[in-house]
């Protein structure tokens, strides 16, 4: 609490002051707005009933984004390894572990949709590019979590198993790998629900799986096949999200 | 057999944690090092197996100087020292069996570790520890699921598994209540005389001090300030140890004039 009176209103009225002038310059077009608004119903409209005719295309886009996450998931696991040991502090010499973290930080800068477009530059459109963009985004993800379970787990059994005369890869044998391993498996199986829904999002700039199929109906404007694929990909979620929280669960 | 020469340990932030320590233990005896928190008790004993790198002086043991080894002679050394902690420092999702069997990690290949493949007489050794400790059917039970007795057990029979010719204890009793403490202390005690395994214990109760070890080392700000029996702990020793305190077990009586 500010004790200041005068301090406590003169920071209020600035306050709304700027609450006012950020409202006025968001310059929305009521025009603009007047018009979408019943081209929205239209849209809606045509969604329904939802269209499931074409389920051949879409169960290849479901089957190509569930490949995807899967294959992307079991390689971010065994990349983050090496990147994530050598991004803990406690277990490497400093220059190895600057240039890890460096690493991490530069992979984790860009969003999934950016590294999807550089990688469709690449590689073209298709799901290998898909699957090399969720593969970045895991190692990342799971090597940056590695990482900091290493810094704080418990050094004492560290020093102990040290102290029996192990090297350091028997070191981490009994020393690390049972004190991080169920959070490992954890965060790779949040990764995995994770990917999933990435896959359907990478899809849109034309890296494969279902996103591609959703991005091309609603160019055709086949809005009722894109409702019926929406529908499919919330279903995909809803498991992925399940399995993940069952599965965790189990971990303890 | 273990002769420590001019020991000096100051750490990086300027503080002096050993200052000229000799200490020559030439028998199979068990020595308890006393001394207040913070006189260097905990740096000596790491400094021995260098999980705490000495600034300088030696370390013999057996002939050996430990503190020129390199890093492969260094684990080689470990192997035939065994430690055992104030928290116990078990693996605490590994079993019962998995934590002792890892004293002989120096000795088995990576391979072998992986696997838990660990050679017969390892195993029927690890077992008869485990009767020794009064753990006998718990091989299967994971560590953290056991009692602070119990643990401090397990990290014995992890130490003596090793069949060590130096035993390094770091206040085996400071996290359990007394009765426990002496029933650790008198296995421990019991367990190195048999082994005639040289004994460095470090302990800041001194009646645990006093009943079971043979010599008594007392430490104040890193140096050594007393050396000799457990019967020559006298007040004044202790005053010198510990600084000013009334040493009776009896205390005065708290008067109630606090109304």
């Amino acid at each position: 609490m500010i004790e200041a009176t005068w301090l406590r209103h003169t920071l209020l009225v600035l306050g709304l002051a700027y609450l006012v002038w950020s409202l006025g310059s968001l310059e929305v077009d009521w025009e603009r707005v007047s018009k979408g608004l019943p081209r929205a119903g239209d849209i809606v409209t045509r969604m329904f009933p939802p269209d499931f005719s074409r389920w051949e295309l879409l169960s290849r886009g479901v089957t190509e984004s569930l490949e995807m996450a899967l294959a992307a998931t079991f390689a971010g696991m065994i990349l983050a390894v090496p990147l994530g040991l050598c991004a803990a502090r406690n277990l490497v010499p400093m220059p190895v572990y600057l240039v890890a973290r460096g690493i991490i930080v530069v992979m984790r800068t860009l969003h999934e949709v950016i590294v999807a477009i550089i990688f469709v530059k690449i590689f073209g459109f298709g799901p290998l590019a898909g699957v090399l963009t969720l593969i970045v985004s895991s190692i990342t993800f799971i090597a940056k979590m590695l990482a900091e379970d290493i810094e704080n787990m418990s050094p004492g059994q560290v020093e102990a198993i040290r102290a029996t005369g192990a090297g350091f890869a028997k070191m981490l044998l009994y020393g690390v790998v049972p004190q991080i391993l169920p959070r490992y498996l954890g965060v790779s199986i949040y990764r995995l629900d994770a990917n999933i829904r990435q896959s359907t999002i990478v899809g849109i700039v034309g890296a494969g799986g279902i996103g591609q199929t959703l991005s091309a109906s609603f160019s055709r404007y086949d809005y009722d096949f894109s409702l019926a694929i929406l529908l499919v990909i919330i279903a995909l979620v809803f498991i992925g999200e399940f399995f993940s929280s069952w599965a965790r669960g189990k971990l303890r | 057999m273990l002769a420590i020469s001019e020991l000096t340990k100051t750490y990086d932030t300027g503080t002096a944690a050993l200052r000229n320590v000799s200490i020559t233990v030439d028998e199979p005896q068990v020595v308890a090092i006393i001394g207040p928190s913070g006189a260097g008790k905990s740096t000596l004993i790491r400094c021995i197996n260098r999980l705490v790198e000495p600034t300088s002086g030696s370390v013999e043991l057996n002939g050996e100087n430990l503190t020129k080894l390199g890093s492969r002679d260094l684990r080689r050394a470990r192997r035939h020292i065994g430690m055992i902690f104030q928290e116990y420092n078990l693996v605490e999702r590994l079993t019962v069996m998995e934590n002792i069997l890892s004293g002989r990690l120096g000795y088995v290949s990576f391979w072998r570790a992986f696997r838990r493949n660990y050679p017969p007489a390892d195993v029927a050794a690890a077992f008869s520890l485990l009767e020794r400790v009064g753990l006998e059917g718990y091989h299967n039970t994971r560590a953290d699921s056991l009692s602070g007795g119990q643990r401090q057990r397990v990290g014995i029979a992890r130490a003596l598994i090793q069949s060590p010719d130096l035993l390094l204890v770091d206040e085996p009793t400071a996290s359990l209540d007394p009765k426990t403490s002496r029933q650790v202390m008198r296995i421990l005690v019991e367990l190195a005389r048999e082994q005639k395994t040289p004994t460095l214990i470090n302990i800041h109760d001194v009646q645990l001090a006093k009943t079971f070890a043979t010599r008594v080392i007392g430490m104040q700000e890193g140096r050594i300030v007393f050396d000799g029996k457990p019967g020559q702990l006298t007040e004044k020793v202790l005053t010198d140890i510990y600084g000013e305190e009334d040493w009776s077990t009896e205390a005065a009586p708290v008067t109630a004039a606090a109304s």
